[in-house]
């Protein structure tokens, strides 16, 4: 287990009532068109009250179309030492395309730690060879063994994200902050994802704010999972630790597990984490009824049980989910090819003034928008020839 | 009459400039610009009448006696939660939980509300009893532990959508819903019974539809020569037995 000891940096809220519930936000273009950074910014940022000033953070998609075939990994490291260590590990393990700090601002009155992204590509057993060819499913394995290997194993240093062509940046605090501090109006993306507030019953340290990254996979989470042990332990059985202190993580993990290894649909894993109750189930028809009745044996422990909207985001795509009984708010609205996602409706029309198809949906009703063949060439074109 | 540009304002300093003009005797307060600021109009206890354009954020009108509200747009969740008296207009849809625990006044909705509308809504006697119109449809859980007061769902504009969700009147121990139309009896809990409105209700249906129709400008005769369902607790105590068995 990786100790927490520096950079905790906790900010102390200067606000006299705590009404948070935490805030989530995304925006997709399914035509690939890049949306400005400043944007997911300002609309967030109209949910401030949803937050604590204890966790905030962004995933964005698209946004390194140079090393768009390579994994580039986003660090949070605590110190020159444990940077070394991390650096020393990474040699051995891969071949780094090429490596530079985060950029940032400075923050006032707050310890915080180092970011760095390093653009990868696996290499084959360690050696210094040129990587033998590697299939994109071998590679996606080995990275996310790289990932855990380094969360649990080398101090002070976190992977926050792991994916192709996109990156998470969060931190301790308000959603503006950190913005600021990650320089977030640089960013041009087709997806982005945003949250505000802190982990779930963690004290709010860095890489314990949203968005939880593994691979492609990012989750910005409102609410709790109550089932997050048993979620915890089927997680183990299949080779994956907890290492955030959180339970939003198990979702990534879940999702990892489910749709990269097991090849399930992801509308399927929408209906593996908020599974219809068993009443509904008996009222289905026949052949919806034995799948949902396998889905629920078999994935029962992957259930995502409690109050929960998300943003589920993977390579070309965005899906929002509730929980099965909706116990949060989640708002979904269209314009064009831009669909807009949200806590509240008040950040979607801040942000899309003369948007009129805005809706709720169901619990446990999965919404989804995917890229067009087209944009999906454009920004993981490689991996298609390679098909 | 007092405009307030509410544009970038905490919900905190827009209340207060709200409050600070009821105190300087305005009786109409219009605000523009709002985007998500909460609480507006929570807790006033004159009869004032607000006008919100924009998105209003959570808790509109929470626990207010006596105001007059209208939303010319959308509205979120919370609106009329816990509220006395006083009356709150949406032109637009209405988010979840839409009067939770509201014990008097009125409601009118001209969109769809989302989950848990009315929940734990309730009456005081005879004469304190709050109303809920919803012109369009419900998420589930509408009417859960309901205690008291009436709730119309109308279901106009509704195409394919279903009407009402599933787990309606959980748990529901007092008060009635009427829904225009039929209801899905397997949506239903176990502890209500659907019956034909009385003449009696059907008055009460009729001044508050006529209500929601010189409001939104709908032609009143149309909707109410529809049929009504009504929706009554089986029980004043559905739980009594749950865990202690009764006689």
């Amino acid at each position: 287990m990786v100790e927490i000891t520096n950079n905790q940096g906790f900010a102390i809220s200067n606000d006299p009532k705590d009404a948070s519930g935490c805030g989530i936000f995304g925006i997709f273009n399914t035509k690939g068109d890049l949306i400005d950074g400043s944007r997911v910014v300002s609309a967030i940022d109209i949910m401030r009250d949803r937050g604590n000033g204890l966790g905030s953070g962004y995933a964005a998609y698209g946004i390194y179309p140079e090393f768009k075939n390579y994994y580039a990994l986003h660090l949070m490291i605590d110190d020159d030492l444990a940077k070394r260590a991390v650096e020393d590990f990474l040699e051995r393990r891969v071949m780094v395309a090429e490596r530079s700090g985060i950029p940032t601002r400075g923050m006032k009155n707050r310890k915080r730690p180092m970011f760095f992204v390093y653009f990868v590509l696996p290499r084959a057993q360690g050696t210094k060879a040129e990587s033998e060819y590697m299939s994109e499913s071998d590679a996606d394995e080995f990275i996310n063994k790289l990932v855990f290997f380094i969360n649990e194993n080398i101090n002070g240093a976190f992977v926050i994200s792991s994916g192709k062509n996109m990156g998470v940046f969060k931190g301790i605090g308000y959603p503006d902050e950190i913005a600021n501090f990650f320089r977030i109006e640089r960013y041009k993306a087709f997806c982005w994802t945003a949250h505000n507030r802190f982990p779930t019953n963690t004290p709010g340290w860095w890489g314990g704010a949203h968005p939880f990254g593994l691979l492609d996979w990012t989750v910005v989470h409102n609410g709790e999972i109550s089932s997050y042990g048993a979620n915890k332990r089927y997680l183990e059985m299949h080779g994956y630790k907890c290492t955030q202190k959180t339970d939003t993580e198990a979702i990534v993990y879940l999702a990892d597990l489910i749709v990269r290894k097991h090849h399930i649909p992801i509308e399927l894993l929408a209906k593996i984490f908020s599974a219809p109750l068993w009443e509904e189930i008996e009222r289905m028809p026949q052949e919806q009824k034995q799948l949902y009745k396998a889905l629920r044996i078999i994935y029962g422990r992957a259930l995502l049980n409690g109050p929960f909207s998300i943003l589920l985001t993977f390579k070309g795509g965005i899906m929002a989910l509730n929980d099965r009984i909706k116990l949060r708010p989640l708002v979904v609205g269209k314009k064009d090819y831009t669909y807009y996602f949200s806590s509240e409706e008040a950040a979607i029309k801040h942000v899309c003034s003369d948007i009129k198809d805005i809706s709720s949906p169901d619990a446990g009703e999965p919404v989804i928008a995917r890229l067009n063949n087209e944009a999906y060439n454009v920004y993981y074109g490689v991996e298609d020839e390679e098909d | 009459m007092k405009r307030i540009d509410a544009h970038n304002l905490k919900y905190a300093v827009l209340n207060e400039l709200v409050r600070q003009a009821i105190a300087e005797d305005h009786d109409k307060i219009v605000l523009d610009g709002v985007c998500g600021q909460y609480y507006i109009g929570c807790g006033i206890a004159k009869p004032v009448e607000i006008v919100v354009n924009g998105v209003p954020g959570n808790d509109l009108g929470a626990f207010m006696e006596g105001p007059t509200i209208i939303v010319n747009e959308d509205a979120q969740d919370g609106i009329g939660n816990t509220m006395s008296s006083g009356e709150i207009i949406i032109h637009g849809n209405a988010g979840d939980v839409l009067g939770y625990s509201m014990r008097g006044g009125s409601i009118f909705v001209k969109g769809d509300v989302g989950y848990r509308a009315c929940i734990h809504m309730k009456a005081y006697k005879e004469d304190i009893s709050p109303t809920v119109v919803i012109g369009g449809c419900a998420g589930a859980f509408m009417g859960e532990y309901m205690a008291g007061g009436t709730l119309i769902l109308l279901g106009l504009n509704r195409d394919k959508k279903r009407l009402t969700g599933n787990y309606l009147g959980t748990g529901m121990h007092g008060g009635a819903i009427f829904v225009r139309q039929s209801v899905d009896e397997t949506l239903c809990s176990p502890e209500v019974i659907l019956n034909k409105p009385d003449d009696k209700d059907m008055e009460k249906i009729l001044v508050n539809v006529k209500k929601f129709c010189s409001i939104f400008g709908y032609d009143c005769d149309k909707i109410i020569n529809d049929e009504f369902v009504k929706i009554t607790p089986k029980s004043k105590r559905p739980y009594g037995n749950l865990y202690i068995p009764g006689p």
